[in-house]
């Protein structure tokens, strides 16, 4: 892998030496399996964009995936979500509220073997599909589930 | 200085129940403060857990997560007395580590 190259990517992205310093050592001590940020994914507005940036194509819905999340969130600054995947050799999980104004709202990179389930609070602007994509074997894996809003939390 | 984190590691079987709360406000870059200035973003970007030193989940996060951040994950093959350390990096440099040992379950 080519640290240098990751590392001026990162370097251009942040905005103080001093991130820019925890952000270099932080690469070198990474196990290989661990992804380094997807910024350009992170930083998308539509949900389409930021699948293309991960990568994720030939994604296939799965119902090995659940996603606990309240059907009706009161407020949408702290909406609980969990997500589960029972798919064999899960190696990542992330988290899209499909409306916010950047849909990544997490990815998980999991250890090889680990147990696949994550848990988690976001902030959900308004009426979402909450969006799990799964990553496992090097194919992806989808499965969507509708929260609703009363009160946004991206205020 | 960032305030402790919050760690419960209880053990379910030979599954630790991992559970944190981390002290942060986690503000988007999209709100206002009182004089109508934006409030600059101030989110963890990184989380890592390791059991006994070994990385079991390496997350990348963004200002979507909620104020003061809860993170629950299962570490299988776990022991009562190990230990577990979580470590979280944001966005303006700063960075925090704490550590729990596994707690034997009822």
């Amino acid at each position: 892998m080519d640290y240098t190259r990751r590392i001026v990517l990162r370097l251009a992205g942040s905005a103080g030496a001093l991130a820019a310093a925890a952000a270099a050592g932080f690469t070198a001590g990474r196990p290989a399996w661990a992804a380094n940020r997807n910024e350009a994914a992170f930083q998308a507005k539509a949900v389409a964009d930021a699948l293309k940036s991960i990568g994720a194509v030939n994604i296939v819905e799965s119902r090995d995936i659940v996603i606990t999340a309240p059907d009706i969130a009161e407020n949408g600054a702290v909406v609980p979500v969990a997500v589960t995947s029972k798919i064999p050799n899960t190696e990542s999980i992330a988290i899209l509220a499909e409306k916010n104004p950047f849909p990544l709202a997490a990815s998980f990179d999991i250890a090889p073997g680990a147990d696949a389930y994550v848990s988690t609070r976001l902030k959900v602007g308004q009426t979402t599909d909450m969006r799990a994509l799964v990553k496992a074997g090097g194919k992806y894996f989808t499965a969507v589930k509708e929260v609703k809003v009363t009160v946004g939390g991206c205020g | 200085m960032s305030e402790p984190m919050k760690i419960r590691a209880t053990l379910q079987g030979d599954v630790a129940d991992v559970r944190i709360l981390m002290m942060h406000p986690m503000e988007t870059g999209q709100r206002k403060n009182a004089k109508g200035e934006l409030v600059p973003a101030h989110f963890i970007k990184n989380v890592v857990v390791t059991h006994n030193g070994k990385t079991v989940l390496d997350a990348e996060w963004t200002q979507a997560i909620s104020r003061n951040p809860f993170l629950g994950l299962r570490v299988k093959g776990a022991r009562a007395g190990d230990k577990i350390s979580v470590t979280w990096v944001d966005n303006q440099g700063d960075k925090r580590t704490d550590e729990v040992a596994v707690a034997a379950g009822s």
